[in-house]
């Protein structure tokens, strides 16, 4: 795994958010990795750190309160912790984008599109306003918008309108890493495919590696080549899109298989997991998992489990497997 | 557009009527009596209640407010008791000295409190923080009139860089200004800076931060033009306080404006003189808050949406 070919690669990142209502451990001891040319989903629920991991890779979490402890974040071969806001503007819009979860409140309501994307251009490739606006209508149609309405403002957009446009901005730097931050949870659902279709062929065209952050794993079937599954700001499974869905290791990763209806049995109740994710200022000292994990052990809550490969991308970290059973499966109901 | 302006321009009508008729009620249920204050003390009896009698003083009240408006709509403000004088005249004698007090009072204003409510929301709970919302706080904690002495002591009388009273040169009107301005900065500067705090936490500035664009253009050309609308509004509303705050400023500079000039009809009881500033301030501070929704309209193309239609 030591190709040359690593993008972005993530190491033992620790992000805090100090408020004087306590510590929130927004991202404890995270491992990440991204191949050129590969997308990698990033499954997990509501707070369990997928935004916060985006916005690292970006230097853009808000400090205070947040505040990055420890780790590194190699991104073609620099840490980008050790890069000073200088370097950081060159290469933010231009060799990283990243598109936001909610397209209805990440345009500006006071400026047109068109400036909107074109800034991007004047910025990054120090073109004139003319040019970078004639710029913005060729990303414009190439997400499907007609370039005469670059002069509108956002509100005079549709939701899924809005995200092409969000889309554009991310992309007119063409990046070479596209962070997709639940880039369709905002919108319905024909609209969602459109989208997501338009960012595959996008993808293929540009070459340009992905960070998918999502928790729908119907997108992540779709659209990813690996997945890592996050849980309270760890990653607790990652492997490729095979090993997770036909291998399916950790309880938390079946929890979330669980919680999609299944087609073929209509009849069957959804098993939702149950409870809620840990309060991020209190984690539990072991598994963060196991208060709400059904094959949870006595050993789940004191420690930390180690991690566990079943082959050299896939691996789990969890109380039950060891280097056996790990391979053979059939620990958990799923397999 | 231009219905939308002469729309709210007709709205000036009922305005003016309510203002009229409660500033025309309050001044005859206050004690005193025009026709004594116009005799004088010695005057006797008979004389007064004569003069009562021509002053149309014993009608009715209603009556009186009749009479009264139907003369203005003829353009008619009538005749100051106390200087026999029209009024439009005397008004219009002292209309551009406020004027210009206000004006530059607001520039000071405006000039000095976006840069600092800016600044204090971009380094929100630093030092500059603290210093700028403390000049915030000192504006509004301290009284005009002492802090107009305060600056005629060391402007005018120390240091000698402008004059201690009087028009004449925009020298004259350099203190009066910063003296009126200074309560309205602190205003403005409070809520620049608590609208520009709200704003630099919208995902669009996460946007345009992740499009690489330098600190300066964000906060000026992404974040200040979306915290702008609280700043209007209040800005508008200090016009009000401005014109209150004249009243104060053009006594301690001596200054001939329609402040002083409002103060001294109060004291005379003189009606048409007190009617005919109350009307002038009233369409001034009317205007000045139609303008105030035309620059909402300015700033943000959803509120220039809502004119067109």
């Amino acid at each position: 795994m030591e190709q040359k070919d690593v993008l972005l690669d993530i190491k033992d990142l620790v992000v805090e958010f100090r408020t004087d209502d306590g510590v929130t451990h927004a991202l404890n001891h995270l491992d990440l990795q991204i191949n050129k040319g590969e997308t990698l989903g990033l499954v997990g629920e509501t707070g369990a750190g997928k935004t916060t991991t985006g916005l690292s890779i970006l230097k853009l979490v808000p400090s205070p309160p947040g505040v990055t402890v420890q780790g590194s974040i190699m991104f073609d071969g620099e840490d980008i912790r050790e890069q000073s806001e200088k370097v950081m503007m060159t290469l933010r819009g231009s060799e990283i984008s990243m598109i936001f979860q909610d397209p209805m409140t990440s345009l500006n309501p006071v400026h047109v599109i068109e400036d909107q994307i074109a800034e991007v251009y004047e910025y990054h490739q120090k073109v004139s306003h003319e040019k970078a606006v004639e710029k913005a209508h060729e990303i414009l149609e190439l997400v499907g918008i007609p370039a005469d309405r670059g002069k509108e403002y956002p509100h005079q957009f549709s939701g899924g309108m809005k995200q092409r446009v969000v889309i554009a901005i991310a992309l007119a730097g063409n990046p070479r890493l596209l962070i997709a931050d639940e880039p369709t949870t905002a919108l319905d659902v024909t609209i969602q495919a459109q989208v997501l279709e338009m960012m595959k062929d996008l993808r293929n065209k540009f070459g340009t590696s992905m960070l998918m952050i999502t928790h729908d794993l119907g997108i992540v079937a779709d659209i990813c080549d690996k997945v890592s599954i996050i849980y309270a700001g760890h990653v607790v499974e990652h492997g490729n899109l095979e090993d997770i869905f036909d291998h399916t290791r950790h309880p938390y990763t079946e929890g979330l298989f669980n919680s999609l209806p299944n087609l073929n049995d209509r009849k069957a109740m959804l098993k939702p997991i149950r409870g809620l994710m840990p309060d991020p200022t209190q984690l539990p000292p072991g598994c963060p998992f196991a208060p709400r994990c059904d094959y949870a052990m006595d050993c789940c809550s004191k420690s930390k489990p180690k991690r566990v490969y079943r082959n050299d991308e896939h691996y789990v970290e969890c109380h039950l497997y060891n280097e056996q059973n790990i391979k053979e499966g059939g620990v958990i109901n799923r397999d | 557009m231009g219905r939308y302006i002469l729309k709210r321009i007709l709205t000036l009508i009922p305005v003016l009527l309510g203002v009229t008729l409660l500033v025309f009620l309050i001044l005859s249920l206050a004690p005193g009596d025009p026709a004594k204050t116009i005799l004088g003390e010695m005057a006797t009896p008979e004389a007064i209640e004569q003069l009562r009698e021509e002053m149309g003083l014993n009608d009715p009240i209603l009556v009186q407010y009749g009479r009264y408006m139907g003369n203005l709509i003829r353009g008619d403000f009538g005749i100051s008791y106390k200087t026999k004088v029209g009024v439009v005249e005397e008004i219009g004698a002292r209309f551009p000295t406020t004027m210009k007090v206000a004006f530059s009072a607001i520039i000071i204003a405006i000039v000095l409190a976006i840069p600092l409510g800016i600044v204090a929301a971009v380094k929100q709970n630093t030092l500059v923080d603290g210093l700028s919302m403390f000049i915030a706080l000192l504006g509004v904690s301290i009284p005009i009139f002492w802090f107009s002495m305060l600056l005629i002591q060391l402007f005018s009388v120390k240091l000698g860089w402008f004059p201690v009273q009087g028009t004449g040169t925009w020298k004259h009107y350099v203190l009066p200004g910063l003296a009126l301005g200074f309560q309205s900065m602190a205003s403005i500067a409070r809520i620049t800076r608590s609208s520009m705090l709200e704003v630099i936490r919208q995902d669009y500035i996460t946007t345009a931060r992740a499009k690489g664009l330098p600190q300066g253009r964000v906060i000026r050309h992404h974040a200040l033009p979306n915290a702008l609308i609280p700043t209007i509004t209040v800005t508008g509303l200090q016009i009000g306080s401005l014109l209150a705050g004249a009243v104060m400023t053009e006594t301690v500079f001596g200054l001939p404006g329609i402040g002083r000039y409002m103060v001294q009809s109060i004291e005379g009881r003189d009606t048409p003189a007190i009617m005919g500033c109350i009307i002038v301030f009233t369409v001034v501070f009317t205007l000045v808050n139609l303008i105030v929704d035309l620059l909402y309209g300015l700033v943000d193309p959803r509120i220039r949406a809502q004119y067109k239609k």
